[in-house]
């Protein structure tokens, strides 16, 4: 008996001390790891959002989120990769339109097998972000202006090109193929996790990852060290391309219609930068996080279904979403100054 | 003692100006050399030059007793020619271990191999008896003296037989000044490197340099070991050019 009395004595302090490491831990988890304040947001979203209206976490509109939260997610790895390189590129909306109606060409003009029409897509699309990577590396073009030109040159291309008419998806794609790129259900969302997952290797665990990183963060001292920039940003830039590409091709399948206002305006891409920034990636390069883009594209479907659902108009979408990057890129700023400061 | 390094000749031009115009320079192995030099003398470009950063217009480089044509940074640093430069070429979002291993990095497979970076790069430290608590850290946490012997720690542990410093002693207090010159005293003890540094604290050049080499208007006007020199001989030599100048009306 005498044994245990002061060990009974010691628990209160004991579970007090316990508490604190636990607050402390969460606190350094949140300054730590910039994913875990996003996934907070989104996870108080969904609570908030099933309070309010019980369809919300129904099979059926988590589909709708999931199908919300795919191109847009997809299309915002590429823009990490991109910002954490230091640059951007605002024509990916277009490449995005523009892939599905160059499968469309391929097989309906040209009678190309649907899986080599996929293949011309994207290699045409990498094409693109190489000359967007050429002008801006060895042409010195910054890439919000070069990609603005890109942007319009490929958007005059699409619509002269279709007419500014929707097309069908090409017959020989209907059926298993369709299902696999988009129709069905979760296919989008499938695709979405596995580019997530991959990119998030990629930019935390390869060489890859580590030089774009450095490229962003200190272009000279990464040119001192050998690495070689302009490679690593076109490559970049190809990367990119390919997944706006993805996206689009995705996008026109489980809508059932090639439909040049895809990514024609400037939704898509705009979308995307959000989802990026809101994630957690810094506009001046050298930081960013895979993982958070796709959080920050599920709270932008979460918010605009959310408020679909509770039956608030479309417009004050963009009232939140303004504020929502205004305020992420101040907390952003904040956190990263606690970082560097070793707070946690 | 044998020629590690030969310059002969070099001359460089950016359009219409004048970096170099004829520098000759030998350094032997082992030795620490100083590049002093009044701003705009030419020394970082000939640093660059020596480096594969410059294709130099005129003359040759002769590199342990081999006549090279550098092609690139990487070309130079195959040779065992690496550089610390001004900027130290720290990415402030990486970890130490990660700057220590940058461009040379470790691998399984496509995947970076982390620990093995992070002992690696601790066992390193600790062997130049350089004290940074932990090699996780983000660079952008460290002190001056820290960065730069990181940058120094890098450039020895990439198989460096030459180590050319750009200005390693700039911007830097009384307390992280000696860490850097003890550490190049330690590397001269070994002998395995030799070493330029470029400096503008000719006493410090004096402390840790064998021999010291001034360059003027492109090239080396004066060169003698530091046993033979004087303070206030080197600090005249430089004076004496910008009195000359001043004179001269330039």
């Amino acid at each position: 008996m005498t044994g245990t009395l002061p060990r009974q004595k010691e628990a209160p302090a004991q579970r007090d001390r316990r508490l604190l490491t636990l607050l402390r831990t969460g606190g350094t988890v949140l300054v730590r790891w910039r994913e875990a304040s996003v996934l907070i947001v989104a996870i108080a979203m969904a609570i908030y959002f099933r309070a309010a209206n019980d369809v919300f976490l129904t099979y059926d509109n988590l589909r709708n989120i999931a199908q919300a939260t795919a191109p847009a997610a997809i299309v915002a790895v590429g823009i990490v990769l991109l910002l954490v390189s230091g640059e951007i590129d605002l024509s990916v909306g277009v490449v995005a339109a523009l892939a599905p109606f160059l499968v469309h060409y391929a097989v309906d003009l040209y009678g190309i097998p649907v899986i080599p029409a996929f293949l011309i897509a994207f290699a045409i699309a990498a094409f693109i972000g190489f000359c967007n990577g050429v002008i801006v590396t060895k042409f010195k073009v910054p890439s919000l202006v070069a990609t603005l030109g890109s942007y319009y040159l490929l958007l005059g291309i699409l619509l002269v090109t279709s007419h500014a008419y929707p097309a069908e998806i090409p017959s020989a794609a209907k059926g298993r193929i369709q299902t696999i790129f988009g129709a069905g259900d979760w296919s989008s969302l499938i695709w979405c996790l596995g580019v997530v997952l991959v990119y998030h290797v990629v930019l935390t665990r390869t060489r890859w990852g580590l030089h774009t990183i450095s490229v962003g963060g200190n272009l000279i001292g990464a040119t001192e060290a050998g690495i070689r920039v302009n490679r690593i940003k076109i490559g970049n830039f190809m990367m990119a391309a390919m997944l706006g590409a993805l996206a689009g091709i995705l996008e026109a399948f489980r809508i059932n219609s090639i439909d040049p206002n895809i990514g024609g305006g400037t939704a898509l891409v705009f979308t995307a930068i959000s989802a990026a920034v809101i994630g957690g990636t810094a506009l001046a390069g050298g930081s960013g996080t895979v993982i958070g883009a796709l959080l920050g594209a599920l709270i932008l479907a979460e918010l605009q279904n959310g408020f679909n659902l509770i039956g608030i108009s479309a417009n004050p979408f963009n009232i939140i979403l303004g504020s929502a990057i205004l305020l992420s890129m101040v907390a952003n700023q904040y956190l990263s100054r606690l970082r560097r400061t070793g707070g946690g | 003692m044998s020629d590690v390094l030969v310059v002969e000749h070099v001359a460089k031009r950016f359009g219409a100006l004048t970096a170099l115009r004829d520098v000759n320079l030998r350094l032997e192995q082992g030795e620490v050399l100083g590049l002093i030099g009044d701003n705009g003398a030419g020394k970082s470009t000939l640093i660059k030059v020596i480096c594969g950063y410059h294709r130099p217009d005129h003359g040759r480089l002769v590199v342990n007793g081999q006549e090279v044509v550098l092609h690139s940074v990487d070309h130079a640093r195959s040779l065992g020619i690496d550089t610390v430069y001004q900027g130290l070429a720290l990415i402030n979002e990486l970890s130490v271990y990660h700057n220590m291993f940058l461009n040379r990095e470790l691998r399984v497979g496509p995947l970076l191999n982390n620990r093995a970076m992070r002992k690696l790069a601790r066992a390193h430290l600790e062997d130049m008896g350089v004290n940074i608590p932990n090699v996780n850290a983000e660079v952008a946490k460290l002190s001056g003296g820290q960065r730069q012997a990181v940058a120094v720690a890098r450039a020895v542990y990439s198989d460096a037989r030459i180590l050319l410093l750009d200005e390693p002693l700039a911007a830097m207090g009384a307390k992280e000044g000696t860490l850097i010159l003890d550490l190049i005293r330690d590397l001269k003890a070994r002998g395995e490197v030799s070493v330029i540094i470029i400096a503008h604290n000719y006493a410090q050049v004096l402390d840790v340099c064998d021999r010291v080499n001034l360059l003027q208007h492109g090239s080396i006007t004066f060169d003698k070991p530091t046993s033979e020199v004087s303070l206030e001989e080197l600090t005249e030599l430089v004076v004496a050019e910008y009195r000359n100048r001043r004179l001269r009306g330039e």
